[in-house]
Order: structure tokens, then C-alpha cells, then sequence
């Protein structure tokens, strides 16, 4: 029986994702020290092919886009990383109230639950985000209004398996409060799996992400790499890597977090790991 | 006696899901009239801008003048009475404009959905029977660089390798309006239009379905009735066909389902990449020049086709697998 760290760390997949998701956190914690220029300022002549001293070429209007790269990682990951807090935050809160109280506040959540599954969840992002004006705040808001429901229903059926152990029973009999109970008892037992579930959300909060910026509704003042790709588009024809580096950039930062976060899985559940 | 109880029990999920449809509605009617912004407005932005009077005459010819909560109630009633309102921006009724845009989005999805279920379940059981070989690494490693690629940055490179350097394919559009097809031309100039957009919305979606029909089929090999079909002398070949496919196809069909409403929201995309016709970009016009009513008529027609799917599913869930019950 190898100890979790072994069997995590001895994934090669789970290293090469951790590789390359150290160099995004990186080259996004240190933007301004790596790209000398703003990542909206006109460097040189537009449409430069890349070279040597622009690594990246430069796009329609003359900006870099290796700074627009560096930027771009920035407001990706943070926007990213913060929806999936949010949404971790409100599903679990959703999931445990379900599964710990069972009856009608199990059915009453989980209708909700339900009824924000059967809305076209990428239609409904458009909207909240057009509705609250694009901006960094209301693609995290958007994002995380779309991407709970998975998380309640992982949570709440831990907790429902959780809360039948001796423990919990053990935790009833010494007169413990309901809250303490969930909290203390029974949310730090449901840790494994939401962790797992959470880290391949931050890869899904991405894809939409730049999605979104591609359609034109990211947040209008920062670089991200979806609208890099958004605004090369109609020069397709002629300036091919305008398109395909950032939509590079978003593959293998997706690819990462789902290495990563399928390693985590088949470490915490080592039963599994044989498929 | 079975088709009785199939019958009802279909009912009995149509009439559960009259509320969920009804929520969604109330909900994006409440949720858009937040929205900063009103027809009003946009109609007298365009025309060069208005005065505060013509502005609240505008907004009284639509009835937007009236409190939120009698607008909610005519919508509603009218909902009931399947009439989806007036879009003022197209000067056309709703119903017409979502049953014009609703079958290019039906084609694309519907396409999706066959290529998508049909390779994804295919190269999920060859990667399962060739499981640890360097065939399944081929298949597994392609199932999770396609998951993890953005759709529209597919349909970009599909239409740069194919259309701009090969050119094979149209890169935009459903058909080619100015040659006037008719009949199996017309088909086929569709047809020739729908491979770009349909390998771009599948390709995420074959990926899922490949990795999930790979996962049930290896964790049902391992299942008590396989090792009794092996006892029995069955070949290989006979227990993965014959049992375990049938079995690990389930997964698979409910995912499906799950996915419909995620399969309209990739369409946005999608016919936004490609100009395609539908539902999504009509969805996008609408929210810009907030027409509320158009909007509305879509969420509430995808409302429908999600729940109509997830019905679909469960009711081919029965068919497919007898131990199940429709009654609780």
C-alpha cells in the first residue's frame, strides 16, 4: 500500500500537469516583471510574424502578444480560481444542508439543484454576465451561478453517507449541536472527494471563461486568452498565430488541471486507480 | 400491462415537469428585467436617439410601462396559451422565428449527438479491449486532449486546415443561397456545410463519452455475471458483445441525456464560429438588442427540449434495461 504522496507524485501524468501549471502560476504571478509592455500597448508593426524579438509576433493593432499571453494567464486563472471558490463555497453549503437534514429541505434543495441543471447553463452565463454588465466581477458571479450543481450533489451524497457512521451517532449522543455536527463531524470526512471535484472545476471555469471573453463578454479592461482568440479570428487568413497560440495556451492549462486533478482521484481512491 | 404502466408513468413525468418549465420562465422574465436597458431604449438608440417622451410612449405601445409583476402574469398566461408573444425586433411572431431557427440548431445537435454517442462508444470499447497497449494510449491520450480543448478554438483550426488551406469546406453558413439548390443538391450543399460545425461540437463530447464508456466497460469486466458467462465457456469476444457492451452502454445513454442542455449552449458557440443559422445566434441578437420576448421564447423552448430529452432517456433507460422499474 503505497502512502498518497507516492502514488500522487509517481503519476507521470500528474507531473507533467503540475509541470506546465507551475509555469502558468509563474508567468501570471510575475506578469509586469516578464512582459516589459502593457499587454494593450502597440509595440511595433501589427501582424509580425514570430521572431526573435517579438517571441510571439504582434497582433492586428500592433500589440504583443507574448505580454497578452502573460496577462491572459493572469485574469484567466484568478477569474477561474475564484468562481470555483464561489461555487465550492455555495454547493457545498447547498449539498450538506440537503444531505444532513434529509425531508423537505433535502427536497427543497435539491429541486433547486435540479431546476438549475435543466437551464442551458452556458445560455444562462451569457445572460447573467449581459445582464450584470461584463466585467471581472460578474463572469466569476456567472460562472459560479452555473457551476454548483455538481458540487451540492457530490456533497450531499457524502454527507448522507457520512452521516450514518458511528462517529456522527457517537457525536449525537454527547449532545452536539447540528452545526457543530456538520461542520466539525461530517464536512471534513466529504474533504476527498470535493477536492477532486473542485480541481477539475477550475478547468471547466476556463473553457467558459474564454469562451465567453471569445464572444465578446469578457471583462472589457483585461487581457485574458479567450478574447486574444475572439479578436484574431477575422484575421484567420492571414495571420494564423494570432489565433492558435493563445487557444494553445488554453489546452494545455485545461489538460493540466484535469492531469492533475484525475492523479488526485486515483490517489485518494486507490481502488479505482486500476481502471 | 407494461406499455399501461410505461404510458403513465410517462404522463406522470410530463406533468412534473410543467413547474420546472414554468420556473424557468418565471425566472429569466424576472432575471431579464434587470438587464440595464429596454427595447425602448435600443429602438430609440437606433434610430439617432428620442425624447424622454417618445421613449415612454414607445414603452407604453409594448407594454412595458406596466409593473413587473402584471407583465409577468400576461407572459405567464399567454405561455399557457402556447402563444410566445411578438418580437418587435424582427416584426414577427415568436413561435415563427424559434420553428425557422430551431432546425439548424436540431440538425447540428442532432448530428452531434449520433457522432458523438456512436465514436465515442465505439473507440471507449476498443480502448477497453485493447486496455495497457498502445492502441488504448492512443485512444485515451486523443479522448483527453479533445476534452480539454476549447470548442471554439476547434472550429477556428478546422476551419483554417480545412477550409482556408485544403479548402474542402465552406467556412461559414448552412448553404450556398446564391446557387439555389433544390431537393438532394440542396441536402448535400447542407450536408457539406454541417461537417466543420458538427466535428467541432461532437469532438468535446465524443471525448466524454470515450473515457466513460471505457471506465464502465473495464469496471463491469470485473462484475459477478462475467465471470459466470466465462464458467458457462463463453469466448471473449461473446461476454464483451453479448453482456458487457449492453451494460456499459447505459452509462453512457444517461450521460447523454445530462448533456443535451450543455449541447445547446455549445451551439452557441459553435454557430457563432460558423454563421450557422440557429437557435444560439439567434439566442445572441436577441440578448443585444433586448428582445426580451424572443429570449425568452428561446430559454423556454430549451427549457422543453432538456426536459423532453431527459424523458427520452429515462424512458429508453427502461427499454434497454429490464431490471429497472418506472414505478417507485
Amino acid at each position: 500500500m503505497n502512502t498518497f504522496r507516492q502514488r500522487f507524485m509517481g503519476n507521470p501524468r500528474v507531473i507533467a500537469g503540475l509541470a506546465w501549471l507551475g509555469l502558468v502560476v509563474l508567468v501570471a504571478a510575475a506578469a509586469p516583471l516578464i512582459a516589459s509592455h502593457h499587454p494593450f500597448e502597440i509595440v511595433a508593426e501589427p501582424f509580425l510574424i514570430p521572431s526573435l524579438e517579438h517571441p510571439f509576433g504582434t497582433d492586428s493593432l500592433g500589440r504583443s502578444i507574448w505580454a497578452g499571453l502573460v496577462h491572459g494567464a493572469r485574469t484567466t486563472l484568478v477569474i477561474a480560481i475564484l468562481a470555483t471558490l464561489a461555487s465550492v463555497a455555495f454547493g457545498t453549503l447547498v449539498g450538506a444542508l440537503a444531505g444532513y437534514f434529509g425531508g423537505l429541505v433535502d427536497d427543497g434543495l435539491m429541486r433547486l439543484t435540479e431546476f438549475f441543471q435543466t437551464i442551458p447553463s452556458f445560455i444562462f452565463a451569457i445572460v447573467l454576465v449581459a445582464i450584470l454588465t461584463p466585467s471581472a466581477t460578474s463572469l466569476i458571479v456567472a460562472i459560479a451561478v452555473v457551476s454548483w450543481p455538481p458540487i451540492a450533489r457530490v456533497v450531499r451524497g457524502e454527507v448522507l453517507s457520512v452521516k450514518a457512521r458511528e462517529y456522527v451517532q457517537a457525536a449525537v449522543l454527547v449532545g452536539q449541536g447540528d452545526m457543530a455536527i456538520l461542520f466539525r463531524q461530517v464536512l471534513p470526512n466529504t474533504l476527498s472527494p470535493l477536492i477532486v471535484t473542485g480541481s477539475l472545476l477550475v478547468a471547466t471555469a476556463i473553457l467558459i471563461e474564454s469562451a465567453l471573453s471569445f464572444l465578446g463578454l469578457g471583462a472589457p479592461n483585461l487581457m485574458s486568452w479567450g478574447f486574444m482568440v475572439g479578436a484574431g479570428r477575422s484575421f484567420l487568413r492571414d495571420a494564423w498565430w494570432l489565433v492558435t497560440i493563445p487557444g494553445v495556451a488554453i489546452l494545455l492549462t485545461v489538460l493540466s488541471i484535469n492531469l492533475v486533478g484525475e492523479g488526485l482521484n486515483d490517489a485518494l481512491n486507490p481502488r479505482l486507480s486500476d481502471l | 400491462m407494461t406499455g399501461l404502466r410505461l404510458l403513465r408513468y410517462i404522463v406522470r413525468r410530463l406533468l412534473q415537469a410543467v413547474p420546472v418549465i414554468l420556473g424557468v420562465t418565471v425566472l429569466c422574465f424576472l432575471l431579464l428585467q434587470l438587464a440595464p436597458g429596454d427595447l425602448a431604449e435600443v429602438l430609440a438608440g437606433e434610430s439617432g436617439g428620442a425624447s424622454a417622451e417618445y421613449i415612454q410612449d414607445l414603452r407604453a405601445r409594448y407594454g412595458l410601462d406596466k409593473p413587473v409583476l402584471v407583465q409577468l402574469a400576461v407572459y405567464v398566461r399567454n405561455v399557457f396559451l402556447f402563444d410566445l408573444g411578438f418580437s418587435f425586433r424582427h416584426s414577427s411572431k415568436v413561435s415563427d422565428l424559434l420553428l425557422e431557427r430551431m432546425m439548424p440548431t436540431l440538425l447540428l445537435m442532432g448530428t452531434t449527438l449520433v457522432l458523438s454517442v456512436g465514436l465515442g462508444a465505439l473507440s471507449g470499447l476498443f480502448a477497453a479491449i485493447w486496455v495497457r497497449t498502445w492502441r488504448d494510449h492512443v485512444i485515451s491520450l486523443g479522448a483527453i486532449i479533445a476534452y480539454a480543448t476549447p470548442l471554439f478554438w476547434v472550429g477556428l483550426m478546422l476551419i483554417l486546415v480545412f477550409s482556408v488551406w485544403l479548402d474542402w469546406f465552406p467556412t461559414s453558413g448552412m448553404e450556398n443561397v446564391v446557387m439555389f439548390y433544390e431537393g438532394w443538391d440542396r441536402a448535400l450543399d447542407v450536408a457539406h456545410h454541417l461537417v466543420l460545425p458538427a466535428i467541432t461540437l461532437s469532438l468535446f463530447y465524443l471525448a466524454l463519452y470515450a473515457r466513460l464508456m471505457r471506465a464502465t466497460m473495464l469496471e463491469q469486466r470485473g462484475l459477478d455475471y462475467v465471470t459466470t458467462a466465462r464458467a458457462k465457456g463463453l469466448t471473449e469476444r461473446q461476454i464483451t458483445f453479448r453482456h458487457v457492451l449492453r451494460n456499459a452502454l447505459l452509462p453512457v445513454v444517461t450521460m447523454a441525456g445530462v448533456q443535451v442542455g450543455a449541447l445547446l449552449g455549445g451551439s452557441v458557440v459553435v454557430e457563432s464560429v460558423f454563421a450557422w443559422p440557429g437557435l444560439g445566434q439567434l439566442a445572441f441578437e436577441a440578448l443585444f438588442s433586448r428582445d426580451f420576448n424572443l429570449l425568452l421564447g428561446i430559454f423556454f423552448i430549451s427549457a422543453c427540449l432538456v426536459v423532453f430529452v431527459n424523458i427520452v432517456v429515462d424512458v429508453v433507460y427502461v427499454l434497454l434495461d429490464p431490471r429497472i422499474k418506472v414505478d417507485e
